[in-house]
């Protein structure tokens, strides 16, 4: 990934040591961003164990945008067809619905016991217009690839 | 003050409506003037399509920011994830110029224009900022003495240079809030630490972002209080589901986990189902009870 900021980290390691996924897994916050800039990381599973929690980017004493670099990193491998099954699937929630968390029939009757109704009519025009945006930006090939 | 449309977002709703009818109710009590923003859809969510698609992302967020735009109106936001992919978008929008021009390339399709007017607020901030402790305190109908644990959430907090809303190792004006209902908020190891959901992670790997969650629900635990207070649904599905997978492996919390409008509503004299208690996974009758009580002694 071509991102000057990255090449004035000194290694110093407090990324890695602030963050909350890479106590439970093989994320090395560190790690990667380095190694981002040498090669392409789009298959590590790593760039998906993020949080995006931004305590490493809150504080590295460069100031480097450690969470951004993530999500540019997850960018670059979506946009090679490399998208975990399940983020797959919230993406078509989207394109469907228009929200990534449908409604269901157990939330549903929540809604109605709570007395919540449900703008049909509100809906059903929002996921017209996410639709064509979605087609208009692309993301809709994004997905399918 | 500015007019306010309501943004419930996707999970709300869908998911933890509790939330969505605490927080008309208490709005409406506190004489907060806020109708929801129609024809709003995902915000959309930071963690998966700001990752995926930038310009998607934007695009999407943009349509929202317009709906609110075409109102008049400010976004009040109850999400910390709604709050951050709709205070980034119209942050980024705002000033860059190349990147409006493209989102409005596409906007124009469903006969939209991205204008930049309005301004994204949490409920947090706003009831902290725009109302003030000594206002909601005046409001408050039955001081709840309970012990609270607040979980801030990442992104109402974070990058702290977008939110401006002072430290993220340190905060204190959701506590204040906290405190306006009569609750102590009680100091635990690892407070500002990530509940475990967010980035995609909860989705892509549940069992990892339960470890996380873990971690504090022990310290939680051990800080002894009645309930958690949380400021988004995804920390607070997260936390309150959460409980019933850790179970599986031998842990017992038995934690309340109430969004702040939850909290607010049962100052106010709200009675728990009807903030929507009964519907969280985690019901917990003894916490019920104790609200019964301080509710009836005032």
């Amino acid at each position: 990934m071509k991102n000057p900021d990255i090449l004035t980290c000194f290694q110093c390691g407090t990324c890695h040591a602030s963050c909350p996924s890479g106590k439970y897994t093989s994320l090395n916050i560190r790690k990667i961003v380095r190694d981002s800039v040498k090669k392409d990381v789009s298959d590590q599973p790593e760039i998906w164990m993020c949080t995006t929690c931004y305590d490493c980017q809150e504080r590295c004493p460069r100031g480097i945008k450690v969470t951004d670099a993530v999500l540019a990193l997850r960018s670059e491998a979506v946009k090679k067809g490399k998208i975990l099954p399940v983020h797959r699937n919230v993406c078509n929630f989207l394109i469907e619905t228009g929200q990534s968390i449908p409604l269901d029939d157990k939330h549903r009757d929540m809604r109605k016991k709570l007395g919540l109704r449900i703008d049909e009519a509100s809906r059903k025009k929002a996921h017209k217009e996410v639709k064509a945006l979605l087609g208009s930006t692309g993301f809709e090939e994004l997905i399918k690839k | 003050m500015r007019k306010l449309s309501l943004f419930t977002g996707c999970l709300i709703p869908n998911r933890y409506p509790g939330i969505e009818k605490a927080t008309m109710l208490v709005l409406e009590r506190i004489g907060i003037k806020c109708s929801e923003l129609k024809e709003a859809a995902c915000c959309p969510a930071p963690g998966i399509y700001r990752s995926f698609d930038n310009i998607t992302w934007l695009t999407l967020a943009s349509r929202n920011l317009v709906l609110a735009e075409e109102k008049g109106t400010d976004i009040l936001t109850i999400c910390n994830g709604c709050f951050s992919s709709l205070m980034d978008a119209n942050n980024i929008l705002k000033t860059d110029a190349g990147l409006r021009n493209e989102v409005n390339a596409h906007l124009q399709k469903i006969g939209k224009e991205y204008r930049g007017t309005i301004e994204v607020r949490h409920i947090i901030e706003f009831l902290h900022t725009d109302i003030g402790v000594n206002k909601l305190g005046d409001a408050i109908e039955k001081p709840l003495e309970i012990r609270a644990a607040v979980h801030y959430g990442c992104h109402l907090l974070k990058p702290t240079r977008e939110r401006k809303l002072g430290s993220a190792q340190f905060p204190v004006f959701f506590d204040e809030l906290v405190e306006t209902t009569g609750a102590k908020s009680v100091p635990y190891e690892g407070k500002t630490s990530c509940c475990g959901a967010g980035g995609g992670v909860r989705s892509a790997m549940l069992e990892t972002s339960f470890k996380m969650t873990e971690y504090k629900l022990d310290r939680i635990q051990k800080a002894g209080v009645d309930c958690i207070i949380d400021a988004c649904p995804f920390c607070h599905l997260q936390y309150d589901a959460g409980q019933i997978e850790l179970e599986k492996s031998g842990k017992d919390y038995d934690i309340p986990v109430l969004h702040f409008t939850q909290l607010l509503g049962l100052a106010l004299g709200f009675t728990p189902d009807e903030l929507g208690l009964h519907l969280n996974e985690i019901v917990n009758l003894k916490f019920e009870e104790k609200i019964a009580q301080i509710q009836k002694w005032y």
